[in-house]
């Protein structure tokens, strides 16, 4: 097990905390009608995204998913960036062209997703492959859906990656569901470690809602990729908590399913680990406060921030020039 | 290339090969990745002799993965990088549509982010290359936001075209017509040139009607031009050159002098990028026009095998003759 200072194991809970809470806000304001299009919860995945993405160093680049946000956090992004796409605001970083978590530079250390699952494997292979032509020492991570696995892209892009030895870390996060499809039905294969005896690079499976074990599979990976080994797949065995989306009222999912990954929440877990270990149950609860005051504040100042300008809309297509709105009718003379 | 080289006449596929290699020799972000394009030089021997100048690392044998090719492209060209990646034939486009469409055409619109790469390979018929060696896929991409569209008729703009491609901050398609690749060559000027992309040609001045075309059927309206010629009809003939953005000024210049129009490609009919260039004449010259638009295309189906098929699919000189008599005589 990697070894982590006191300091860095209290900094992966604040992640998960602020991962939570600052969805728990964001369902209260898209209850309230503000957040703009869906809400996608990352609920009872957080240790899978906060514990993967602590395992990168600054100028390491990641490529997230819709579910996760705590990789968002972990890479710099504020919950006043992350508000701010979902109320649809002009200080967002998309400037109101993408929604959720779309959105990211590679100067940022973060690779905007598009809504086409497995499309980011090849780009971050790209990502990796660009890096290592111009000799910066630089490793990609990227996730991937147990859905998304079953796409041509992502078997494209894994491959690439393996053929060319890019350093390139995989994230499956295997939450049991792909919207309503159950696991069973997206793939034969027993699990989705399994998938990398095909690219012949090294799959591991782990418990997706141990931040710890997750960090350390990471860790491990991450240097693999780091020292010129490749690239490998992690599945993290994790839990889809809430539905697809806030719309969603999964009454597919059995509810003994549900009640037994409750209680293996993540980050209840994780907070029994810290006090277990001798952590003062008041620095925990001085966290929670300070984030719970701190999204609130993020969340009310980016309600009274601007909506971009509507005509911004026909602007960034191409480096230079404007998307034509409509054209002009012109009458000859003669 | 050594001064005799220079001096020879050089074939269109040789403009290409000329274009990448210069242009890999003054950017050292320039690389290519493809099927085969390495060790073998390229099904139709475009990247020949790249591997040994520049090495495997700029010279990329892939696996046959449209979508890992251009998703490498992708990431590497949002690192600075200036991929130009291969499609075998550019029917295999269609294997990489999402992360060309969705990837590469939306990422500065999304994040800021540019991807400058080209996508390139051969399109076209009049090989016998049958349903899936013979397409020619440009307006799908024409109707994509982000993309440019790029079709040279010549050797020089091959070469041009595709050196402006290769320095464009953004994603440019590039579609090489493989009738042309060694059946037309010239003489190319030395040093440095481009061709902007965004700017059509006129390849023959004419009084009484205008043939809007490109890619090889440019040839072909140059042949039904002499035809004509012969029997008193003075054709214009303009090379688009660049399908997006389109040259509208160039359109409306040449229409709006003789007042009639026919718009050829070899690509099928039905949202055809001949449409597009109906409704910008509708649009912008509407009282110009002295006769009805006239659409010279394939019919809509796919690219038939068989040589008489094949023939009949294909619009040739004879048809655009028709049409452009019919039209004179409106």
């Amino acid at each position: 097990m990697a070894e982590l200072a006191p300091e860095q194991k209290l900094e992966l809970y604040r992640f998960m905390r602020l991962n939570r809470t600052l969805e728990e806000k964001l369902v209260n304001l898209y209850r309230q009608g503000k957040v703009v299009g869906g809400l996608y919860r990352s609920l009872g995945q957080e240790a899978t995204s906060v514990g993967t993405a602590y395992a990168l160093s600054k100028g390491d680049i990641v490529g997230p998913l819709i579910r996760n946000m705590g990789s968002v956090l972990v890479m710099g992004f504020t919950a006043r960036d992350i508000l701010a796409q979902h109320m649809a605001r002009a200080s967002s970083p998309s400037a109101g062209k993408d929604c959720n978590l779309h959105f990211g530079t590679p100067d940022t250390g973060m690779v905007s997703a598009i809504a086409m699952l497995g499309a980011l494997v090849p780009v971050m292979a790209g990502i990796a492959l660009g890096a290592r032509m111009q000799k910066k020492s630089l490793v990609a991570m990227t996730y991937i859906g147990d859905g998304g696995t079953s796409t041509g892209a992502f078997h494209e892009g894994a491959n690439f990656a393996a053929v060319q030895k890019l350093p390139l870390v995989i994230v499956a996060e295997n939450n049991g569901w792909a919207y309503s499809t159950p696991f069973r039905r997206q793939t034969a294969a027993r699990s989705l470690a399994d998938r990398a005896v095909a690219y012949g690079m090294p799959g591991e499976t782990v418990d997706g809602n141990d931040v710890l074990a997750v960090f350390d599979a990471a860790r491990r990976a991450v240097e693999r990729a780091r020292t010129g080994g490749g690239p490998t797949l992690i599945e993290a065995k994790t839990y889809r908590m809430k539905g697809h989306a806030e719309h969603d009222g999964q009454s597919y999912v059995p509810g003994e399913e549900l009640s037994e990954w409750a209680a293996r929440d993540p980050l209840e877990r994780y907070a029994r680990v810290l006090l277990a270990e001798g952590t003062d149950p008041s620095r925990l609860h001085d966290i929670d406060a300070e984030i719970a005051a701190r999204v609130e504040s993020d969340a009310r100042a980016v309600e009274q921030s601007p909506f971009p300008a509507p005509e911004s809309a026909v602007r960034g297509v191409y480096a230079e020039g404007v998307a034509e709105v409509e054209p002009a009718i012109v009458r000859r003379r003669w | 290339m050594t001064p005799e080289h220079e001096a020879r006449e050089t074939t269109y596929v040789d403009a290409i090969r000329e274009a990448i290699f210069e242009e890999m020799e003054r950017d050292e972000r320039v690389f290519v990745l493809g099927e085969d394009i390495g060790v073998y030089g390229g099904a139709f021997k475009v990247t020949d002799g790249l591997l040994a100048k520049f090495g495997e690392h700029r010279v990329m044998d892939t696996p046959l993965s449209e979508a890992a090719i251009v998703g490498a492209a992708v990431g590497s060209a949002m690192m600075g990088m200036r991929p130009i990646a291969e499609m075998q034939f550019a029917d295999f486009i269609s294997c990489a549509f999402d992360m060309i469409t969705n990837y590469a055409a939306k990422s500065r619109y999304r994040t800021g982010v540019g991807v400058p790469l080209v996508v390139r390979g051969p399109s076209g018929g009049g090989v016998h290359g049958g349903p899936f060696h013979s397409q020619n896929p440009e307006a799908y991409f024409a109707h994509t936001p982000g993309l440019k569209i790029v079709q040279p008729s010549t050797a020089y703009d091959a070469k041009g075209l595709l050196k402006a491609a290769i320095r464009d901050d953004d994603p440019v398609i590039f579609f090489e017509h493989k009738f042309l690749y060694r059946r037309v060559k010239e003489t190319l000027p030395p040093g440095d040139w481009v061709v902007p992309i965004g700017k059509a040609a006129v390849r023959r001045e004419g009084r009484d009607l205008s043939i809007l075309t490109y890619g090889a059927m440019v040839w072909t309206a140059l042949d039904a031009a002499k035809t004509l010629e012969a029997e008193g009809i003075d054709a214009e003939v303009v090379d688009l050159r660049t399908l997006f953005p389109l040259d509208e000024e160039a359109i409306l210049a040449s229409v709006g002098k003789t007042n009639k129009a026919i718009v050829l490609h070899e690509a099928t009919r039905t949202g055809g990028i001949g449409a597009e260039v109906a409704a910008v004449i509708a649009e912008r010259c509407f009282e110009s026009l002295d006769a009805p638009l006239v659409r010279v295309t394939a019919p809509d189906t796919p690219v038939p095998f068989s040589p008489p098929l094949e023939e009949f699919f294909l619009p040739n000189a004879d048809k655009v003759c028709r049409a452009a008599r019919a039209l004179a005589g409106y």
